[in-house]
């Protein structure tokens, strides 16, 4: 056997200090895991793209980037199936888009489409998501200006692809950023947790489970404004927990500002079905993704108040204080458990896999 | 969740652990292991560790069917995968095991046609699905999850379906606690007893553990509650001075076990004469193969399989871990070296593996007072 670390605290300061390592992509290929919103998502960014591209906007890495007051951002939509209960390809398209505006504090103004189309796409399916796009969008209060389309043969994309870009005008009553946390801050999370992921999982039909659960897709920004009109400036950030979930939010935002988090689990949003159905799976529901939840982060002395607003936005009346900023161990999330211990809650490395048994 | 959360009971556990410091010997160290990975994925997911007396030290044992599959088992698993026109079907959380050359998910990302599933039914459906292609089920797991797999052969069999087979990496329980009992490093005081594998073998196969090596053993379920249940009931037989074994899972684990699973298997399988084991090196009569009367359905016989062995890792002391002689932590590759993004051991890859249960949950200073 060769040499053994003799003390834990050494043994994980160390691995700590390997973790604070600036990430490098070095990866021979792309896997699914690279898509999946964990741990590979987070190597590929800072560790490819950033470096490449990086100036001052990008690096805050923010949901959207600020350029002179306007917000812009951009997403890809590649669901599978298109539809589900709950929602579309479109719907999700407008409203990931919008919120991915609104976290970075900025009324949402206007979106371009850019279809990709796979031959035999039935144009009934497409007028459908059409109409779901011009619904939602009506519905955010955002315009759309342009657009393009595309059409690959047939096996080259699966039915359609969407993407988007989406321009904000920042809220001169917001100052947002993903560094400011502060010890004692009040974590709050805007509604049940896990609702998206979970039915589109289930809308697969893979797992040939049956449970009435609905994706949660919606416009945060009603959600957005009401807690700016509340608070202000003691918001001091938002985050839009889509892939990777709530869990991946909190690890990004906890590494960005070096600060921990504490997490009380019996204090999460989640709704039975959804706890059933990930229970079955084996999957944590804190790391399913959500189309429609946002993890604000407040001045303690402000967290009542940003809740209160918080809860009277429409699909948020279930908002909750889930925990607490905390200094250390900088960079990491603990979790108090519902049955009174205590973990850490990761970044996720790749996507969940279930366990065999 | 009816008939789960009560199970998770916090008030109750706060109840059990008064009782655990009320039974612990002051100023004794207990070590116990819990076999199965299911355990120690309850104990991180949990926290039950925070609710014992420091002087209480569980220690991880083998019971991780994915964490004990050798590196050579892997290589072959993903050259059938590349095999032309075949469908390799396997558990999910088999995919990021590393093999001397990669992982399934590489050589999916290659072009492999790998495809996760739930059950070997789902791989036997996708097979009926396919009839011009191969499918192959990688099938892992203690007597667990064998039932499922034995069945499944049993129906291919029944069907006439020719495009399915198994590769099979089935292993038993007992030979590798005895091989552990016999490590001259053991230093336990008792043990975990794996509830699931249970439900199939029932409580009697371990019997040899209070007789022949004088330890305790306790089958306990998954729950968080169960464990400390066990836990209470393990430090009770050593504080009466008693050693048999207790069935703390009585509401799932009959004594006499699963007599129509336990058939399956014995029809459907044999015993290999040796199989490697991840860092515990070849144990005798521990894996299973497919019996004579479904060799036609074995993925073995019908592929080439490279059959090499790899050696494990010269930094990787996964079998020190697996034999609960060192924590983790103690892994001079631990969490620097081998992560769960870039797995060195098995340990590290599946969530039921000690050293990424440790990593994902376990990674932070914990304050705990010493009875």
């Amino acid at each position: 056997m060769s040499e053994l670390h003799t003390r834990e605290s050494e043994a994980l300061a160390l691995i700590e200090r390997v973790r604070a390592r600036p990430a490098r992509f070095k990866d021979e290929q792309i896997t699914m895991a690279h898509g999946a919103g964990g741990k590979a998502t987070q190597t590929l960014v800072t560790g490819l793209f950033v470096p490449a591209f990086g100036g001052d906007a990008l690096r805050e890495l923010g949901d959207a980037g600020v350029v002179e007051g306007l917000a812009l951002t951009t997403d890809s939509f590649v669901v599978k199936p298109i539809r589900f209960p709950g929602g579309s390809i479109g719907e999700l398209a407008v409203n990931g888009t919008v919120n991915d505006l609104a976290m970075a504090g900025a009324r949402p103004l206007a979106l371009t489409l850019s279809f990709v189309l796979e031959e035999g796409l039935s144009a009934d399916d497409l007028r459908a998501e059409v109409e779901a796009i011009a619904a939602a969008a009506e519905a955010a209060g955002v315009e759309i200006v342009a657009g393009d389309t595309k059409v690959v043969e047939r096996g080259r994309c699966d039915s359609m692809y969407v993407t988007t870009t989406g321009l904000g005008k920042i809220d001169p009553r917001a100052s947002l950023s993903t560094g400011s946390l502060r010890p004692g801050d009040k974590i709050l999370v805007s509604g049940p947790i896990g609702e998206h992921g979970t039915a589109v999982m289930l809308a697969r039909g893979e797992f040939e489970l049956e449970a009435p659960v609905e994706s949660d897709t919606r416009s945060l920004w009603p959600a957005v404004d009401a807690m700016l009109e509340a608070v202000g400036p003691s918001l001091r950030c938002l985050r839009d927990a889509t892939r990777g979930g709530v869990a991946s939010a909190l690890n990004e935002l906890a590494q960005a500002s070096s600060v921990a988090m504490v997490v009380r689990e019996a204090a999460v949003p989640l709704r039975a079905p959804v706890a059933g159905a990930c229970e079955i799976l084996g999957i944590d529901p804190m790391y399913v993704a959500n189309e429609g939840v946002l993890v604000a982060f407040v001045a303690p002395e402000a967290a009542d108040d940003a809740l209160a607003a918080l809860a009277s936005a429409p699909g948020c009346e279930a908002a909750a204080e889930i925990g607490e900023v905390k200094t250390d161990p900088p960079g990491m999330v603990l979790v108090e458990t519902a049955f009174g211990g205590r973990r850490v809650m990761d970044m996720l490395v790749g996507d969940p896999l279930p366990r065999i048994c | 969740m009816k008939f789960v959360e009560e199970y998770r009971d916090a008030e109750l556990g706060r109840v059990l652990a008064g009782e655990i410091v009320a039974t612990v010997e002051p100023g004794r160290e207990y070590k116990l292991m819990e076999v199965c990975g299911g355990h120690t994925h309850t104990i991180y997911k949990y926290g039950v560790d925070d609710l014992l007396p420091a002087n209480v030290e569980l220690v991880h044992g083998p019971g991780c069917p994915v964490c004990v599959i050798p590196m050579g088992r892997v290589d072959d698993a993903i050259a059938v995968a590349h095999v032309p026109g075949v469908i390799f079907t396997c558990f999910g959380d088999m995919m990021r095991v590393p093999g001397g050359s990669g992982t399934l998910l590489d050589a999916k990302a290659q072009g492999a046609d790998i495809r996760m599933v739930y059950s070997p039914l789902d791989a036997l459906r996708i097979a009926r699905e396919n009839p011009e292609r191969e499918v192959v089920f990688f099938a892992v797991g203690f007597e667990t999850t064998a039932p499922s797999t034995a069945l499944t052969l049993k129906r291919a069999k029944a069907e006439g379906t020719r495009n399915f087979t198994c590769f099979c990496n089935h292993v038993t329980i007992v030979p590798p606690l005895r091989a552990l009992l016999e490590s001259p490093d053991l230093r336990l005081d008792g043990f975990i007893g794996p509830g699931h594998v249970s439900t199939v073998v029932g409580a009697r196969p371990f019997e040899f553990i209070p007789a022949d090596y004088g330890k305790p053993i306790v089958i306990a379920g998954f729950e968080p509650l169960d464990l400390l249940q066990a836990v209470y009931m393990i430090l009770r037989q050593l504080r009466e001075g008693r050693c048999e074994v207790e069935n703390q899972y009585a509401r799932v684990v009959p004594q006499e076990g699963n007599p129509a699973a336990l058939g399956v298997l014995e029809e459907v399988f044999e015993l290999r004469p040796h199989f490697e084991w991840r860092g515990l090196g070849f144990i005798s009569h521990s894996g299973l193969k497919l019996s004579e009367a479904y060799s036609e359905l074995d993925a073995e016989l019908r592929f080439e399989v490279p059959g090499v062995r790899v050696a494990d890792p010269k930094a990787c002391q996964c079998g020190e871990v697996l034999k609960g002689v060192i924590r983790p932590w103690e892994c001079k590759v631990f969490g620097t070296a081998c992560t769960p993004e870039r797995p060195i051991g098995t340990c590290m890859v599946s969530s039921e593996g000690a050293c990424a249960a440790y990593y994902n949950y376990g990674r932070f200073a914990r304050e705990r007072e010493v009875v």
